[in-house]
C-alpha cells in the first residue's frame, strides 16, 4: 500500500459529434423551404400579429397557428451586437454584428448575423435586407446574412404581409442539426493513477478508508461511505471468475470469432469485479470460480483478454460476496 | 415578528458550503470536486448520509462532454445502500425546488441539493449554444456573450443604463467579492476590452469550475439543525418565450410572476443575491425584483465574480440563507437563471426567524 503521489494529470482531446435527425412540423417546414425558395414567411396570430420567423403555437394564448404569410426580405435592426472576433461555426468568419431584425410586414424580430464594414456602420432602427446563400437547402442558413439596404432601394420597401398557401414542390420536412464539440478530458487523479499503473501492466485500485473496500478500476470515491478513496493498492494480476455469458452475435468491427466468453473477474484483492473476455479455454469450458490471468498484447494500454492460470477453481465462498 | 408562509409545511436552508471556485481543476474529477462541499454540510449539521430523506442534483451533460456525467457524482453521496435520488439538467437551483416540493409533499424531513460544473473542458460559451431552438438559432452557433450583448444594446437604446454604468456593476461586484474567499475574480479587475459589444471582459462572468450543495429541513428538524434556519417563505419559478425575438429583452415578467407567487413584494428585503452573469442583466433584474437603492445586492460578488455553470443559481440561494444564518439579514432573494438573456427564472424568498 502507498499513500497518494501527487497527480500527473493525464489530458486527452474528445470531440463530440451529434447530428440529430428533426422533423419539421407545417409551419417550420413551409418556413424552411421558402427560404430554399428565396421567399420569407410568417405566421399570424389570432390578434393579427405576424410572427418571423414563424412558431405553431401562440406564446401568449398557447393557440394552434397555422396562417401562413409571406413577409419581404427588407427590415429594421431592433437591436444588434458586434462581434469583432467570429467564433468557428458562426454565420461569417470576417467580424460582423449580431442583429435582430424585424423584418417588413413582421411584428416580431429573427436573430441572424449582419455583415456590415465595422461598428460605426451599425445601429438600431437601421433598414437591411436579406443576402440569400448561393445554395439553398431549407435551413436557416439559407439566409447567409443580412446586409445593408442600399438606398437606392428605398422604393421596393413592402409595409405588409401577405397570405401565402405556404405549398411548395418538394417541400423540406426535415433538418440534420449537426453540431460538434470540442473538450480536452481530463480523468481527475484516481482514474489518472489507474491509466498510469495500466501502462506499467499493473492494476491499481484505491481502499475505502472507511469500508476497506478496494475499487478497481477508482473513481475516486466509495460509493457506499461517500468518503474519498486515497490509499492505493496494487490488486491481481490473477484472479477468479464470478460470473460470465457466451457471446453468440458478431459485433461491427469487431475482430473475435463468436462463440467468446466474457465475463466478470474479481483480480486478488479487489473489493468488486471487473470485467473482461476469456480466452485459452473453450466457450463452454469456462465456469464461475475459473482462476485467471491477464495477457497483454504488444503495444496494448489494457489487458486484451484473461486465460486460465491452471490453478485449482476457487471456492464459492471466497468469492460469493463479489458476484 | 411572525413569519408568513404560504406553504403546508415549513422548509428551511440549514447548511450551505461551496468550492473554491477556479479557472481550472483538471486535477479533480467532477466527483472529486464534489465531495468535499458534501462532507462539509453534513457536517455543519452532523447528517450521515444515510439520514438524508432525499437528494437531488442539478449539472449538464454537455459540460462534461458525456451521457449520464450526474451518476459519477453519486459515488459522493453514499448511494448505497440505495437512495431517494433525483436529478435536473439544470442550475441546482432547480433542484432545490425539487426538493422543496418532496418536502411539502412529506415525502422526507430533509434533502441534500448540490450541483457542480467544469467549464474548463469545453468551450462553453460554444457549448452554451446547444441549449437553443435547433431550428432557427443553434445552426448559427450565436454564443452566451453575443445574446447577452443584444439585450444590453436595447437597454442602452432605452436609456436604462450606459456603458459605465455596466461597468460599475462590474467593479462593485468584484470589490465586494474582496471579502469571499470562494470566488474566482476579486478586488479590481480590468473593464478590458470588448467581448462582443457594447459587452467588455469586465461585464462577463469568469468561466471556471465549481460545485455547492445545500441542506433543507423541515419545521422541527430545521431547528434542531441549526441555530437560525433560513426559512423559505416563498419560491416559484417561470418561463418566457423560447424566441429571443418575441420577447422585449430590456424586461424579465417572468422574473416579477415569480417574485410575486413567491411573495417577495409582501414585504421589503434587506439582501438579494441575483443570478446576473452578466452586468447588463442585474439591470434588468432590478428593475423586475424593484429593488431600491436600500438593498444589499450581491454582497458575495455574485456571478460576475465566480459563476460556476450549474452551480452558481443555487450558490445565490445558499449565499442569502448564509448571511440569514449569520444575522446579516432578516429577509433575502435570492434569483437564478438559465437559458439566454434571462429565459427562465426562479425566486425564492428566504427569512429568519425574529426575536
Ligand atoms: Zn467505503
Amino acid at each position: 500500500m502507498t499513500a497518494a503521489s501527487p497527480p500527473e494529470v493525464l489530458r486527452a482531446p474528445l470531440v463530440v459529434e451529434f447530428p440529430f435527425t428533426r422533423s419539421l412540423g407545417p409551419v417550420q417546414s413551409a418556413f424552411l423551404t421558402g427560404l430554399r425558395e428565396g421567399v420569407v414567411l410568417g405566421v399570424r396570430t389570432s390578434a393579427g400579429q405576424v410572427m418571423v420567423p414563424p412558431v405553431e403555437y401562440d406564446p401568449a394564448t398557447a393557440e394552434e397557428l397555422r396562417e401562413l404569410v409571406e413577409v419581404a426580405p427588407t427590415g429594421t435592426v431592433t437591436t444588434w451586437a458586434w462581434n469583432g472576433e467570429p467564433r468557428p461555426q458562426q454565420p461569417l468568419a470576417t467580424p460582423f454584428a449580431w442583429a435582430l431584425v424585424r423584418l417588413d410586414g413582421a411584428d416580431t424580430a429573427l436573430l441572424h448575423a449582419l455583415d456590415a464594414p465595422g461598428p460605426e456602420a451599425v445601429r438600431t432602427g437601421m433598414r437591411v435586407r436579406v443576402r440569400w446563400a448561393a445554395e439553398r437547402t431549407g435551413a436557416i442558413t439559407d439566409i447567409a446574412c443580412f446586409e445593408p439596404e442600399q438606398e437606392a432601394e428605398e422604393g421596393e420597401r413592402q409595409g405588409g404581409a401577405v397570405p401565402h398557401d405556404g405549398v411548395f414542390d418538394e417541400p423540406v420536412t426535415g433538418i440534420v442539426a449537426e453540431a460538434r464539440l470540442d473538450y480536452t478530458y481530463s480523468p481527475g487523479r484516481a482514474q489518472t493513477a489507474y491509466i498510469n499503473a495500466l501502462s506499467e501492466r499493473r492494476t491499481v485500485g484505491e481502499r475505502c478508508p472507511s469500508c476497506h473496500k478496494v475499487y478497481v478500476p477508482p473513481r475516486g470515491a466509495c460509493p457506499t461511505c461517500g468518503v474519498a478513496t486515497t490509499d492505493r493498492v496494487e490488486v491481481g494480476p490473477a484472479g477468479t471468475v464470478t460470473t460470465f455469458c457466451i457471446v453468440n452475435i458478431k459485433a461491427k468491427n469487431l475482430d473475435i470469432e463468436v462463440p467468446y466468453v466474457y465475463a466478470h473477474i474479481a483480480l486478488d484483492g479487489a473489493g468488486l469485479a471487473l470485467h473482461g473476455r476469456i480466452g485459452g479455454i473453450p466457450y463452454d469450458q469456462v465456469r464461475m470460480g475459473l482462476r485467471v490471468e491477464p495477457v497483454w498484447t504488444d503495444g496494448g494500454r489494457y489487458p486484451d483478454h484473461y486465460r486460465p492460470t491452471g490453478e485449482p477453481d476457487a471456492d464459492y465462498d471466497a468469492y460469493k460476496e463479489l458476484i | 415578528m411572525p413569519r408568513q408562509s404560504r406553504h403546508a409545511r415549513d422548509v428551511a436552508v440549514v447548511a450551505f458550503a461551496q468550492s473554491d471556485h477556479l479557472r481550472r481543476s483538471d486535477e479533480l474529477s467532477e466527483v472529486e470536486m464534489v465531495m468535499p462541499v458534501l462532507h462539509q454540510v453534513l457536517a455543519a449539521t452532523g447528517l450521515k448520509t444515510g439520514e438524508i430523506g432525499f437528494t437531488c442534483s442539478g449539472s449538464s451533460d454537455y459540460l462534461a462532454g458525456r451521457a449520464f456525467s450526474f451518476t459519477m457524482t453519486l459515488d459522493g453521496v453514499g448511494a448505497w445502500p440505495p437512495i431517494s435520488e433525483s436529478h435536473v439538467e439544470m442550475d441546482g437551483a432547480w433542484a432545490l425546488y425539487e426538493a422543496w416540493v418532496k418536502i411539502q409533499t412529506g415525502e422526507a424531513d430533509t434533502a441534500l441539493v448540490y450541483a457542480y460544473g467544469k467549464s474548463s473542458p469545453g468551450s462553453v460559451r460554444d457549448v452554451l449554444t446547444r441549449q437553443l431552438d435547433p431550428y432557427y438559432l443553434a445552426p448559427l452557433w450565436p454564443d452566451s456573450v453575443a445574446l447577452a450583448a443584444l439585450q444590453a444594446r436595447a437597454l442602452i437604446d432605452a436609456g436604462e443604463t450606459d456603458e459605465p454604468a455596466l461597468a460599475a456593476i462590474g467593479a462593485r461586484s468584484r470589490a465586494a467579492a474582496a471579502g469571499n474567499p470562494h470566488a474566482q475574480l476579486r478586488g479590481a479587475v480590468p473593464q478590458g476590452g470588448y467581448q462582443v459589444a457594447p459587452l467588455r471582459t469586465g461585464d462577463c462572468p469568469p468561466i471556471g469550475d465549481g460545485a455547492a450543495a445545500v441542506i433543507l429541513a423541515a419545521g422541527d428538524t430545521a431547528r434542531r439543525l441549526c441555530e437560525r434556519p433560513a426559512w423559505i417563505t416563498g419560491i416559484d419559478h417561470r418561463i418566457e418565450a423560447h424566441g429571443l425575438g418575441l420577447r422585449d429583452l430590456t424586461d424579465s415578467p417572468s422574473t416579477r410572476t415569480a417574485a410575486e407567487h413567491a411573495g417577495l413584494f409582501d414585504a421589503p428585503v434587506d439582501t438579494a443575491e441575483l443570478h446576473a452573469p452578466f452586468s447588463s442583466q442585474e439591470v434588468v433584474l432590478r428593475k423586475a425584483l424593484g429593488l431600491g437603492e436600500d438593498v444589499t445586492v450581491n454582497p458575495s460578488g455574485g456571478a460576475l465574480a465566480a459563476n460556476p455553470v450549474m452551480a452558481a443559481g443555487l450558490i445565490r440561494i445558499g449565499e442569502a440563507a448564509a448571511r440569514i444564518q449569520r444575522r446579516e439579514s432578516d429577509r433575502a432573494v435570492a434569483h437564478a437563471t438559465s437559458g439566454p438573456c434571462l429565459q427562465q427564472n426562479l425566486v425564492a424568498v428566504l427569512e429568519g426567524d425574529r426575536a
